[in-house]
């Protein structure tokens, strides 16, 4: 019998890694220094260790012979059960900072807590991740500074990256039926109980940013149930292209 | 120190040139590995971080900008160094004493 | 990455010095004593010119080299590769930085050296401008043209300018598994499916060719050589280190079970050597010239992340200056 709720727990662990992980190697080899290019990929390569090592938990889960590469590869969009947040396109820094920010300030506060579940698996996983994603904090909020009290220029940049993504934020704080099992049974995260945490934190740093706080956005939300925007399918056929090109093949 | 490197960058073109140390363990100096370019001191260690330490080869950073370095010349370097080649009763291997004397 | 001897030190160049011959024949000495040259040293003009061009021109190779691979991160087949695929390219744009670096301690910025590149007065290594057409690609440049590299750059270790020396002694350090990452995508797919096979061979003949030139211009064709060795910028000649990687890479072709696109191609016992076919060095020097395939794409690619960045870079050089203002006050 497949423990079908801690299987999607596993899997949407390893989805929102994925994404983003994806969406930030689009940026190698384009950013704005060397040093940014060489930042923004460490930071991708964390997000896709993550998502190898959840994806293959999530595999052993279901236990019908798909590993992290068989989820990866072969789910379409209706499958996957990332945030929109993480499937937002790069834009610009500024648009790519600000999906960072409000991204990694939520998902380090979800890991923090995600480190003390009953699943061992789970915790000890998320016990690793919580320190790769510390780093990607200090480097996404740095750069919110910058780019928000930087020149007019930069500063409307970001504001305008901040007003694409905050659309997503509302939809990380909402639980479904499993993330209420999950909580139940000691193994997952309250995702409302994170939300106090979550607005002193940002708050912090856009006031550093000169950048008012905005408005609390109507929920937009599917992406959990496999329903996403019109990117991600985008994203899937690029990222999928060769394993579906030969079926089979070994790489 | 930051002041100085970030006035002297133009605000147009690349950042101000950093030097990098790194500790490569616990016990050890911080040592020369080389340089970064950044915008201020906080970031040249975020960028010295990412650019010389991706295969764990250190555990303490230390940036300084580049134009805060005072070096000595080498066009003097005979009159700085060589004082020092004469002195060899600075070392240990200077002093005879018999063997059968221990512990010194 | 690298190719040696793009351009050329005019004659002009060197015969325009005005070095004292005492400090030129001082520092011959100490090059030729195998005493490494640091930044502060006095150096001749052409050996500070002819350094800049070569390790920029290195930098430059470094950095529009993460172009071609970079083409394939999004679409790597397996979680695994992607990872693998990303470190290299991120090494690649390290290995610029260093070597960008390097060449700043000789008096040139970054900021120079990247807008002659960009203006087309700096070169950078032709195999760049061939385009990456499908995943094998990645095993072929892996495989040969970073084992190419490597042969090029393990000598310049030990180059008598310092810092370049020791950017090398890291990036040869890191680049170790650059070629065998390559192989391995070679062996899986030359053991693969049929397509996957007909993958593999097409690759290794598109880049056989472009790998051998990345060597340069043969030696009766490479004038500035001997000065280049006198100054150990240059530690072994073109002809020399070609042979020496087609030595070892025919039999790591023939182990995958793959041909290779040269019909003379053949062992000779006398020279204890393979003898290849002729090199088209038509094709080369074009490409030099900026007529390679996507010559225009690589560039366009560069300046765009260059120009693209310039509100990022000044935000962030702004944001400083009043932080350390309002520090002050």
């Amino acid at each position: 019998m497949i423990d079908q709720p801690l299987f999607h727990y596993a899997l949407r662990l390893g989805d929102d890694s994925l994404i983003l992980g994806q969406r930030l190697s689009e940026w190698c080899g384009h950013a704005a220094a060397l040093e940014v290019d060489l930042s923004l990929t460490n930071i991708g390569l964390d997000l896709i260790g993550q998502a190898t090592s959840a994806l293959g938990y999530a595999g052993d889960l279901e236990g019908a012979g798909r590993d992290a590469d068989g989820l990866a590869f072969h789910r379409d969009a209706l499958d996957y059960e990332n945030c929109l947040l993480v499937e937002q396109p790069n834009g610009d820094f500024g648009q790519t900072i600000a999906r960072q920010f409000l991204f990694s300030n939520w998902h380090w506060l979800f890991l923090s807590a995600l480190a003390a579940s009953k699943d061992a698996t789970l915790a000890a996983m998320a016990a690793k991740s919580v320190k790769e994603v510390s780093y990607h904090v200090e480097f996404a909020n740095d750069w919110m500074v910058r780019l928000g009290d930087g020149t007019p220029e930069s500063h409307q940049r970001l504001s305008a990256g901040l007003d694409w993504n905050w659309r997503f934020v509302e939809e990380l704080f909402i639980g479904d039926d499993v993330d209420n099992e999950m909580v139940q049974r000691g193994i997952g995260v309250d995702k409302a109980s994170l939300r106090a945490a979550y607005d002193a934190r940002i708050i912090d740093v856009l006031n550093d940013a000169n950048l008012p706080v905005p408005k609390k956005h109507r929920a937009i939300t599917g992406g959990r149930r496999g329903h996403h925007s019109e990117h991600l399918g985008h994203l899937l056929s690029q990222m999928q292209f060769l394993q579906r090109a030969y079926p089979g093949a070994s790489w | 120190m930051s002041d100085k490197a970030t006035n002297e960058a133009s605000l147009k073109g690349d950042w101000a040139l950093w030097e990098v140390f790194i500790r490569t363990r616990g016990g050890l100096s911080h040592r020369h590995v080389g340089s970064v370019h950044a915008p201020d001191a906080e970031l040249a260690l975020k960028h010295a971080r990412d650019t010389y330490t991706r295969r764990m080869e250190g555990v303490s950073i230390w940036v300084a900008a580049s134009t805060s370095i005072s070096a000595s010349d080498p066009a003097h370097a005979d009159a700085f160094f060589e004082p020092a080649a004469d002195k060899v009763y600075r070392h240990p291997t200077f002093y005879n004493i018999p063997k059968n004397i221990k512990h010194i | 990455m690298y190719t040696t001897e793009l351009q050329k030190v005019s004659a002009l160049d060197n015969s325009l010095s005005a070095d004292p011959p005492e400090l030129v024949a001082a520092f011959e000495a100490r090059v030729a004593a195998d005493a490494f040259i640091e930044p502060k040293d006095w150096m001749p003009q052409a050996y500070r010119r002819t350094l800049v061009r070569q390790i920029s021109q290195h930098a430059h190779s470094e950095i529009v080299g993460t172009l071609p691979e970079g083409n394939w991160i999004t679409r790597a087949p397996s979680l695994r590769r992607k990872a693998v695929l990303l470190a290299k390219v991120q090494d690649e744009c390290g290995h610029g930085l260093y070597l960008y670096c390097a060449a700043e301690t000789l008096g040139t910025s970054r900021e120079q050296m990247i807008e002659a590149l960009h203006s087309g007065k700096a070169k950078y290594s032709t195999i760049f401008n061939y385009p990456t057409l499908t995943w094998a690609d990645m095993g072929a440049i892996g495989w040969l043209v970073d084992g190419a590299a490597i042969m090029n750059q393990v000598p310049l270790q030990r180059t008598s300018y310092g810092p370049y020396a020791r950017a090398m002694v890291r990036i040869c350090k890191e680049e170790s598994f650059h070629q065998r990452q390559g192989y391995e995508i070679m062996m899986t797919l030359a053991n693969g499916s049929a397509a996957q096979k007909r993958m593999a061979q097409d690759a290794l003949n598109r880049w056989w060719w472009p790998s051998i030139m990345m060597f340069g211009p043969p030696d009766d064709n490479s004038p500035n050589s001997a000065q280049s060795m006198r100054w150990r910028i240059k530690r072994e000649s073109n002809d020399d280190l070609r042979q020496r990687f087609i030595d070892v890479t025919v039999p790591q072709a023939l182990a995958l079970g793959l041909t290779l696109p040269d019909p003379e191609l053949k062992w000779n016992e006398a020279r204890d050597h393979y003898d290849y076919g002729p090199i088209d060095w038509e094709e080369f020097y074009a490409v030099v010239r900026g007529e390679g395939q996507v010559a225009k794409e690589r560039m366009s690619a560069r300046v765009k992340a260059w120009e693209d960045g310039a509100w990022v870079r000044e935000a962030a050089a702004a944001h400083a200056v009043k932080k350390a203002k309002r520090n002050a006050a």
